[in-house]
């Protein structure tokens, strides 16, 4: 992945509000990419849990916040357990979520589920889905 | 010592068969429980912005609520129910200004420091008879029987809630349970992964897939069934098992059970106690092949 780093694109507010909803620290990551390797949807993200606290500690929030990564993370909490830095990787993403939630926007849509999908699905599916993904 | 008993929503209907099985094997075991007169939803995520104190409000006044009730213990069944509980009551032991935060929040409880310790169903099997102590009440071995335990996330981490009292290294809970019940326990490589959680509504392909590579161990493993204590795994790793079959090649079909209904069955207790109508179909035929369950009376 190659990456144009302007000046006008480091972020430190954005940066700012990630340190304070999630309470980690991201530049305790020293890049050794344990996060992506055990993450079970890593093969499916554009920007791994690596390069997303790469890009964050450079300020640059954006291109995370416009990728699926944040989305695709179940928070199965693999990455925390197995970080040798003790950052809640996990809370990282919250953060991520959180900030694009607040802008009250949702991610389903909760009268486009199919009734036959609800009918079916257990409903800590739904709850949990939606404290994920609904503001 | 009392023990509330929390069941949480899915317990009530789609996942009866967690329930009615677990509290016919603990009535069975001498074990009494007190389902909590008066419960809400715990939420079925724990809150992970530090930020976000309004979404501990729900768990830690089920935590009130089984204090007030003058229990020691408050055991839950689903995984997620487990987690979201241990965690807020771990956390208005251990952090000061939000347990205050919260409390002056909360202006008709009387204020809660976590005096309750939460349980899972398997820890409280573990603490309060002993896996030995079980051995001896089984009456229909499960032997033969290979079964994947599936712990998946919620039961496992953070490490601080793990159930299990704190083992170092691989989690073994499920296997000394299985064990116990006569059962033969396999290595199984994701036992301790995702199922693809509630991926379903959002990611419906990727959860999928994460679903189907569960599966596939299990599979390679040569397990004759999994066992899980999670709603959600089982509607992904269960329910969903034809839908992933009939899109991703090399899925075994492999029958998925409740731990507590294996439980039920290996303690003699009538197969009606298991609700095995609510699993996959394979699931019953399984035990009625291995002689454990007789087929129902009106199956010819």
């Amino acid at each position: 992945m190659s990456i144009t780093i302007l000046l006008r694109a480091l972020d430190r507010a954005m940066q700012e509000r990630v340190a304070e909803i999630s309470g980690q620290n991201v530049y305790k990551c020293m890049q050794c990419g344990t996060c992506s390797s055990v993450c079970p949807m890593s093969g499916d993200m554009e920007i791994t849990p690596r390069q997303a606290m790469l890009l964050i500690q450079h300020g640059l929030v954006d291109p995370v916040l416009s990728s699926r990564t944040p989305w695709l993370c179940a928070s199965c909490h693999t990455c925390q357990v197995r970080c040798p830095r003790g950052i809640e990787v996990t809370r990282v993403m919250e953060a991520l979520r959180q900030i694009v939630l607040r802008e009250n926007r949702d991610m389903v849509n909760p009268r486009e589920i199919p009734a036959e999908s609800i009918a079916e699905m257990p409903q800590i599916a739904l709850v949990a889905g939606f404290r994920k993904l609904t503001s | 010592m009392k023990i509330s008993y929390y069941p949480g929503c899915t317990l009530k209907t789609k996942a009866k068969n967690l329930e009615d099985s677990a509290l016919a094997s603990l009535a069975a075991l001498g074990i009494e429980v007190e389902e909590l007169e008066r419960w809400n939803c715990c939420g079925a995520v724990f809150s992970l912005a530090d930020d976000d104190l309004i979404h501990q409000v729900a768990p830690v006044r089920d935590l009130i609520r089984a204090r007030d009730a003058g229990a020691d213990k408050l055991v839950t069944l689903c995984s997620q129910c487990y987690n979201v509980l241990a965690r807020a009551n771990k956390l208005m032991r251990e952090e000061e200004e939000k347990r205050e935060t919260i409390n002056l929040f909360m202006d008709e409880e009387v204020d809660y420091h976590g005096e309750v310790q939460v349980v899972h169903f398997l820890d409280l099997l573990r603490e309060t008879i002993g896996w030995d102590a079980l051995r001896e009440q089984v009456k229909v071995p499960l032997e033969g029987l290979k079964v994947a335990p599936f712990y998946g996330c919620t039961l496992l981490r953070p490490a601080e809630v793990a159930v299990g009292g704190g083992d170092r290294g691989a989690p073994h809970v499920l296997q000394d349970f299985l064990s116990a019940l006569g059962a033969t326990p396999v290595r199984f490589s994701a036992a301790e992964e995702c199922c693809g959680a509630y991926e379903v509504l959002i990611n419906p392909v990727e959860g999928m897939r994460r679903a189907g590579s569960v599966l596939a161990a299990a599979g390679e493993s040569h397990a004759d069934a999994i066992v899980l204590s999670c709603p959600l795994c089982e509607y992904n790793l269960g329910r969903k098992q034809g839908d992933i079959r009939a899109q991703v090649s090399g899925i075994p079909d492999i029958p998925v059970f409740y731990f507590t209904q294996l439980l039920a069955i290996a303690l003699g207790l009538d197969a009606s106690a298991g609700r095995f109508e609510l699993n996959m179909a394979s699931a019953r035929k399984l035990l009625q092949d291995k002689k454990f369950v007789e087929a129902p009376a009106t199956q010819v």
